[in-house]
């Protein structure tokens, strides 16, 4: 898999090596715009994989609901602290 | 199969505009900044594959070399002891709540699943029947004008031979006019010598049966020039 050198900040995270994420981090384009193109690309990945397909199961929606579940649980935890049943774990 | 309907919904959204369709249509907008991508290709079959609904398939590939089969599961199952122990996750009476619709909702995928799924698929296949109807008879009206132009030009090859044919036509006409003149001119003048002929022989048959003197000559002559009635030759041979 040895093709031409590319430069660090462009590979995807996954091929980023655990040196190189200092510098990849560094790089990335924390602007306004590059946040949305980001937030984007990430939609389109998503919906082009799961929902954008003939025959999609329910798993595309279901992430998505479960996503939602788990992050109001977090906005929620301050409030949701009150219920513990002991003081010290 | 949820994700079906929301498809054939989403297609709805596309039309009418929303952030959605803005989206989609600044991704097809990036990706086919090249001109490889038309005609567009066919969509996949099917999405990415999920384990249990909500879990991706990557995970389990991701950690099989390592763990094998089991090993998603037990990081699960440690996971959720964790939460527990620790109270990240609290159990109150929001537990029992969304134990219950948990339920539910899984007997509910469960049971109308599959009957969804077909429904939505029909959905699908009517539209795409109806996109390849007109496409269909769009083709057809095409190749049949072709036909038709085809035919026109053929046409327009056989005009030279129209044109020769009526050149014929013209010449024949002509040849026909000019014989029938040579003939008038023809018969007239065979008209007048026949007269002529007839004419002279009386003249002469008649100048023989007078005394020949020059003045008679000169005045048949000038009597020949008037008009007599001629008198047949056969009736003045003795």
């Amino acid at each position: 898999m040895a093709d031409r050198p590319v430069p660090i900040v462009e590979k995807r995270l996954m091929d980023v090596k655990l040196g190189e994420l200092g510098t990849w981090i560094g790089g990335r384009d924390f602007t306004p715009n590059g946040i949305i193109a980001s937030i984007r690309r990430g939609h389109d990945r998503y919906y082009n994989k799961y929902i954008n397909v003939k025959k999609g199961g329910i798993g595309g929606v279901a992430m998505l609901l479960a996503g939602y579940i788990a992050i109001s649980y977090l906005w929620e935890y301050d409030h949701i602290k009150h219920d513990r049943w002991r003081k010290y774990h | 199969m949820l994700s079906r309907l929301v498809f054939v919904s989403g297609n709805a959204l596309k039309s009418s505009g929303s952030f959605g369709a803005g989206l989609v249509q600044a991704s097809r907008s990036l990706q086919t900044s090249s001109q490889s991508l038309a005609p567009v290709p066919p969509l996949p079959e099917k999405g990415g594959k999920t384990r249990h609904g909500i879990i991706p398939e990557e995970l389990f590939q991701l950690l099989y070399p390592k763990t094998g089969v089991t090993g998603p599961y037990m990081l699960g199952t440690g996971l959720l002891v964790y939460l527990l122990s620790k109270e990240i996750y609290v159990i109150n009476h929001e537990t029992f709540v969304a134990a219950s619709i948990g339920a539910v909702f899984i007997y509910g995928i469960k049971k109308f699943g599959p009957q969804v799924a077909a429904f939505a698929d029909k959905l699908n296949e009517e539209k795409v029947a109806k996109a390849q109807e007109v496409k269909d008879l769009a083709v057809s009206n095409l190749t049949q004008a072709i036909e038709d132009e085809k035919k026109e030009q053929w046409r327009a090859e056989g005009r030279s031979m129209l044109f020769d044919a009526k050149r014929n036509n013209v010449a024949m006409l002509l040849e026909t006019n000019y014989r029938e003149r040579l003939h008038m001119v023809t018969n007239e003048v065979k008209r007048r010598l026949d007269y002529q002929m007839p004419s002279r022989t009386c003249t002469v048959a008649w100048s023989r049966s007078t005394w020949s003197t020059g003045s008679r000559r000169a005045s048949s002559a000038a009597s020949h020039l008037s008009r007599r009635r001629p008198v047949l030759p056969s009736a003045s041979q003795t």
